[in-house]
């Protein structure tokens, strides 16, 4: 499988004060598959969101790069680079309340992105957002409304025929379901898996729900406090993860079955995950660890490949001195 | 998950062990808003036992908030209505009434914890004395007395330097330490239920679990009750003995958790079931969204609610409002709700065959 895009090293840290950074994204490296799902998980403060929004350019790299079909992306975007690479990459925003402009009708919205970056007549744009609002479960005459006037998985599903009316290549969702009920929530996931079917969609699914994860995606990437812990293959990273804190993850997430769950010891860890400012030496997850040693508190593991796991198209990576 | 069962304020004379210690019946509520009157809970009826966990799941507007707001007295009158019902807490009935009675229940032997712990507490105050307020109201304690309780609180509640962070406000915490330090309000008092309602919601899976680990702690140390609103079902296996099912304002199926993972009686769980990944290894059935969207509680259906969303429904459902069918369940305990589903599919008259709904008998409502 070919790289669509491939993240090498990103850095983003936004300052916050003299001397005081937050290490929001700490030099990871990705890379995404074409008609690949990628699952991104981990807690909120782990910087999953600031990674899709500076791999699409909406947050200025601070070093690293991003090659989108082997060719880099500009490090810092320009109006125009919008304009060029808009069409092929886009994305779904966590919070539909706040990502949809309210003095815009439904129309307007969903149409701007052919209106900007196509040369389609008036007419033809309306055809466009209509078949595209009744793709994802809305009615045409819903064009003339305004946000105000939809429940929050309507706009969910407003944002996502925005991001999809371009026929993109790429698309970052960012917690695109956390926000709806259950039962829209598998309409949302089946609507997306049928796009990417259909368009041959490449997405990077962020999100915190691990079962709704394992089911949406191909591979699975966890981070924790700005840096990759472990990648896999999802049901791999799911049922025998390897990373202490993968453990950890999986191990807190409830499954709708009583009878595991009263099987189940519990494996809740304490403590939070630290601040993302002054980050101490060593591994990240060194203080809240099960499995801490020594050398954990002074150096960073980094990812390396387990090459006793037999898939071979979907490697397994874990950063972890446990490991090496 | 059955638990040991300490009941901390013993039991009132004349009431058995089996006796609820709060028993809403036929609750009512409507709301006046400029579109007309929502009827956001339309005749709910259950029983909270002590020493046990009652989640009420369903989704965003069947009215599971508003069903524990009102045994709270927290519906704001106007626009808010309760035209029918009453919630008896051990021969008190505390729906609807702001006064005494009410007031030395309300925040003492029921306490609430809210879904965002962010927006719940008074970012004025420091935590210490918020949790101290509430010892002062029901207790009569000093302040003194009872900011040195709230340390005592905070500590039950695992928070790490209790003394340090009782003088901290509220910015200062993280919000699965807010969380924590709600809890530690609402057990001020060892209140004989807890109401949870989405407690964990804005939380991360980690925190979600300390949380609840946090939960079953206290309910084994002091036999409390807890309601526990959500909707995660994962959530409700975990944590609950019975379940309550809501859809557009009613109770459409309630049992034990096995009864409702296990047995599910209304097309609605099954539904809810349906639309989420199950964590099975083998195979990964794709996903059954519910399709259409909850009726409008401004003029609520004749019939059954969720009858243009069943794939079972009939000619019936649209007609007329379904009855509570008694399910028989097998493990037959002194303490189960017993499992009922308000389904024509149970009536006796019923021909159609749906192999994961099981038909046992069929009562008339009540």
């Amino acid at each position: 499988m070919a790289d669509l895009v491939r993240v090498n090293n990103l850095v983003k840290y936004f300052d916050i004060g003299p001397g005081e950074k937050v290490h929001a994204v700490d030099d990871v490296s990705l890379s995404i598959g074409e008609r690949e799902i990628v699952g991104l998980v981990g807690e909120s403060g782990s910087g999953k969101s600031t990674f899709g929004k500076t791999l699409l350019g909406l947050h200025v790299k601070t070093s690293g790069q991003v090659l989108y079909k082997g060719e880099a992306l500009p490090n810092k975007y320009k109006p125009n680079d919008f304009r060029m690479y808009a069409p092929h990459m886009q994305m779904i925003f966590q919070d539909p309340y706040s990502s949809l402009n309210p003095r815009m009708t439904i129309g307007e919205i969903v149409g701007e992105g052919l209106k900007l970056h196509s040369n389609l007549s008036q007419v033809v744009i309306r055809e466009r957002v209509i078949d595209w609002l009744q793709q994802v479960g809305l009615q045409a005459d819903h064009i003339s409304r305004y946000p105000h006037a939809f429940s929050g998985g309507q706009l969910q599903r407003i944002g996502i025929a925005r991001a999809l009316i371009l026929e993109p290549e790429f698309v970052v969702c960012d917690e695109p379901i956390s926000a709806l009920d259950v039962s829209v929530q598998a309409q949302v996931v089946n609507l997306l898996d049928d796009l990417k079917n259909r368009l041959g969609l490449t997405l990077l699914f962020i999100a915190h729900d691990l079962s709704m994860v394992r089911y949406v995606s191909d591979r699975m990437a966890v981070m924790y406090l700005g840096s990759l812990v472990e990648v896999g293959a999802a049901d791999d990273v799911f049922f025998d993860p390897k990373h202490p804190y993968t453990k950890v993850l999986i191990g807190s997430n409830p499954e709708p079955d009583p009878i595991s769950e009263r099987k189940r010891k519990s494996t809740t860890i304490q403590g939070e995950i630290p601040s993302p400012v002054n980050i101490p030496d060593g591994c990240r997850f060194a203080n809240r660890c099960p499995e801490v040693m020594d050398i954990c508190r002074h150096k960073t593991p980094i990812l390396i490949s387990l090459t006793n796991l037999a898939n071979e198209q979907k490697p397994r990576q874990v950063a972890c001195h446990l490991f090496t | 998950m059955r638990r040991c069962v300490i009941v901390n304020n013993p039991p009132i004379q004349g009431q058995g062990p089996e006796q609820p210690i709060l028993s809403v019946k036929d609750l009512a509520v409507e709301f006046d808003t400029y579109g007309g009157t929502v009827q956001a809970v339309r005749g709910v009826s259950f029983d909270v036992h002590a020493g046990q966990t009652l989640a009420i799941v369903g989704e965003s507007g069947c009215g599971k908030s508003v069903t524990v707001q009102s045994i709270m007295g927290l519906i704001p009158m106007p626009p808010g209505r309760i035209t029918s019902g009453s919630a008896i807490y051990r021969d008190t009935d505390i729906l609807g009434r702001k006064t005494i009675n009410g007031q030395d229940i309300r925040g003492d032997q029921i306490g609430m914890i809210f879904q965002d712990p962010m927006t719940s507490l008074n970012p004025t105050m420091n935590i210490g004395s918020q949790i101290a307020e509430t010892l002062t109201v029901h207790r009569g304690h000093s302040k003194k007395q009872a900011f040195a309780r709230a340390i005592e609180l905070l500590e039950m509640s695992k928070i790490p330097e209790p003394e340090k962070r009782a003088k901290q406000y509220p910015f200062e915490f993280s919000g699965g330490m807010l969380q924590r330090a709600m809890i530690a309000m609402t057990i001020a008092c060892e209140p004989a239920i807890l109401i949870a309602d989405e407690p964990t919601t804005a939380l991360d899976v980690t925190i979600q679990a300390q949380i609840l680990d946090l939960m079953v702690d206290l309910q084994q140390q002091n036999g409390m009750s807890i309601i526990l609103i959500t909707h995660d079902l994962g959530v409700v296996a975990r944590m609950a003995d019975h379940v309550l099912v809501m859809y557009a304002g009613q109770i459409v199926e309630q049992g034990s958790v096995d009864d409702i993972f296990y047995r599910s009686g209304h097309p609605y769980t099954l539904g809810l079931r349906a639309a989420m990944p199950t964590n099975a290894k083998e195979g990964n059935s794709a996903l059954t969204p519910i399709d259409g969207s909850p009726p409008d509680l401004f003029q609520p259906p004749q019939g059954c609610g969720y009858c243009p969303r069943c794939p079972h429904a009939m000619q019936i459902c649209q007609d007329q409002l379904p009855t509570l069918h008694e399910l028989a369940s097998p493990t037959d305990d002194a303490n189960t709700l017993g499992h009922a589903a308000r389904c024509w599919l149970h009536h006796e008259a019923n021909t159609q065959t749906v192999e994961a709904i099981h038909r046992v008998h069929s009562v008339p409502n009540g």
